[in-house]
């Protein structure tokens, strides 16, 4: 069937229109951090800023002494978010693939009910259990520290990376176990040997997501950090809004840099995404 | 005396040794705390979270449940709720139709769609409050400068409109995560039915309506019930953009509860109220394991 060219102007005009949708936000927040305080200040608004400058990324990078407290700081809870978003996809990564294959795979008492439990607490808001936890780090000084960051991100992240991964071995075929038990293989020696390397795909999928679910935590990290020793970068743009005197310019430079390290993460896995959101959502 | 065990001992045994790290870390971080909620929300404390407590049994739920602060909030939450995931899901389904279709520039769009999904809620959120800035906001020029208002709003001083604003934010970040999965669950669609209706002489709609509609029913029905259990529970894009005014009049039941036990030092009726949330959103849970176990029963 071939489609008539009015027909394809008017779906091509429909893409255009979600494109602007998608793109004009994001136009504005970056052209907003490489304008001078006097243009985002100025009305009627200048779209197109005719002094474009870095003079925002560079008080971020070489903080100089004018520079506000927040964007002096912003580069330290960069690498803290960065601290604890890797060492939490390590973390579920690891735990996280060998319960899954347990549960797919091997028969034990209180499988099935184990496997819907660890559904059900991924389903647990972050609100219903900060309390207790909170009250868990102020008895062990653990506020303020990344330690405790890792700790709590583990509530959400780690029944997110069973769910997926189990998703992800439901696909391999079971034919192939069975061979590599016929060759002699242990259980042990087929999961390390066999399994693991060719789920990589699953692994690289369920890493990125769960990087980014903890790159982007904002309700735990505005609880339990409030110094610049374990605070993230949600906060610290925050913050930006918060109890500083509103300074755009840097705000929408620490959103630039927040977002940069996510979108290219996707763009680069974008396959991944795909079949990540695919095998979380669709897959039975 | 020693014997050996039989290879489904082995595998039990193995099972549970695997299982184990996950297992200690769950009962832990999740289950522990919860259940730790739910005793705190027996109690009165008043003065902030380390005070002392008076058992009052299910009286902060008593108290809760005929306070209209409560209901109003609710309410606002459900408004929250159903308008940014209805909207959501046709603007969703529309995108993957479109893509479906493969007009021209279609991949592009396709990729371009992972940028507002992968953009920080934080960034999002504080993204938007700038648009919508009343003195300076793009919103305001944009509109002035089309003629379609005279002079600039204050977008952010009226309640409902400031709701509906978190609202298009909302909307902003997660069509795309519809958009995206509605797109690919329609790319593994059997094409001979429609083909099939066609020569039967289906017109369009009755073929997106009787055979497309409900063989997506699965995926639509998933992304519904991920997407109703985030925005009930909506918190940072309302911190960041209106910090739940004005007037408290973006104040979510999340968002209360923060108040409640972090602002106001109610630390038994913020539990309360974080019960009330878990409890909703265990029963979504329910009905979102009911969905996904369907296919392997079969």
């Amino acid at each position: 069937m071939r489609r008539k060219p009015l027909q394809t102007l008017l779906l091509f005009a429909l893409v255009l229109l979600v494109l602007l949708f998608v793109y004009l936000p994001v136009a504005w927040l970056v052209i907003s951090s490489i304008s001078t305080r006097a243009e985002l200040l100025s009305t009627p608004i200048h779209w197109i800023p005719q002094n474009p400058t870095l003079q925002n990324y560079i008080n971020i990078f070489s903080p100089g002494r004018s520079t506000s407290e927040v964007a002096k700081t912003f580069r330290i809870t960069l690498w803290n978010s960065f601290v604890v978003a890797s060492s939490v996809t390590a973390i579920t990564l690891v735990a996280g693939s060998l319960a899954a294959y347990a549960l797919i795979r091997l028969r034990f008492p209180f499988r099935r009910s184990i496997l819907l439990g660890i559904l059900g607490t991924r389903m647990i808001p972050e609100i219903s259990l900060v309390i207790p936890l909170y009250l868990f780090a102020s008895t062990y000084r653990l506020l303020n520290t990344p330690g405790i960051l890792i700790i709590t991100y583990l509530s959400f992240a780690l029944p997110f990376a069973i769910w997926l991964m189990a998703a992800f071995f439901q696909t391999i075929p079971i034919e192939l176990e069975d061979a590599a038990r016929i060759d002699g293989c242990t259980r042990l020696q087929t999961l390390f040997q066999i399994i693991l390397p060719i789920s990589s795909p699953g692994l690289v999928s369920t890493g990125l997501f769960v990087f980014l679910t903890a790159w982007d935590e904002f309700f735990f990290a505005l609880i339990f950090t409030s110094t610049v020793a374990a605070k993230t970068v949600p906060v610290a743009i925050a913050e930006f809004t918060g109890r500083y005197v509103v300074d755009v310019g840097s705000m929408m430079t620490g959103g630039v840099l927040a977002a940069i390290p996510p979108v290219l993460l996707s763009l680069i896995f974008q396959r991944y995404i795909v079949s990540g959101l695919t095998a979380g959502a669709v897959k039975g | 005396m020693r014997r050996k065990l039989s290879l489904s001992q082995q595998d039990a045994l193995l099972g549970l040794a695997l299982i184990f790290p996950s297992l200690v870390i769950i009962l832990g971080i999740s289950l522990q705390p919860i259940l730790s909620t739910l005793y705190l929300s027996l109690f009165e404390t008043s003065r902030g979270i380390e005070a002392q407590r008076t058992f009052v049994g299910l009286g902060n739920y008593a108290n809760l449940l005929t306070d209209a602060v409560f209901w109003v909030t609710i309410g606002r939450t459900l408004y929250f709720t159903i308008v940014s995931v209805g909207l959501e899901l046709v603007l969703g389904l529309a995108i993957a139709q479109l893509i479906h279709s493969h007009p021209p520039g279609w991949q592009f769009l396709r990729t371009s769609l992972i940028i507002p999904w992968a953009v920080p809620t934080i960034v999002n959120g504080t993204m938007w409050r700038w648009i919508y800035n009343a003195d300076y906001g793009a919103l305001n020029g944009l509109l002035y400068q089309l003629g379609l208002i005279d002079k600039y709003i204050p977008w952010l001083t009226q309640p409902t409109t400031a709701m509906n604003l978190v609202i298009l934010a909302d909307i902003w970040h997660s069509v795309p995560f519809i958009a995206l999965i509605l797109q690919a669950a329609l790319a593994t669609l059997p094409a001979d039915l429609e083909e099939a209706a066609a020569v039967d002489g289906a017109n369009a709609l009755q073929r997106f309506l009787f055979i497309r509609l409900p063989l997506l029913r699965p995926a639509i029905l998933v992304a519904l019930v991920i997407r109703t259990v985030e925005a009930f529970r909506v918190f940072d894009i309302i911190y960041v953009i209106t910090n739940g005014g004005p007037a408290f009049g973006t104040v979510t039941i999340s968002y209360l509860t923060y108040l409640e036990s972090f602002s106001f030092g109610h630390v038994g009726r913020g539990s309360a109220l974080s019960f009330l949330i878990s409890l909703f959103t265990l029963i979504m849970a329910f009905l979102y394991i009911r969905v996904l176990y369907r296919p392997e029963e079969q």
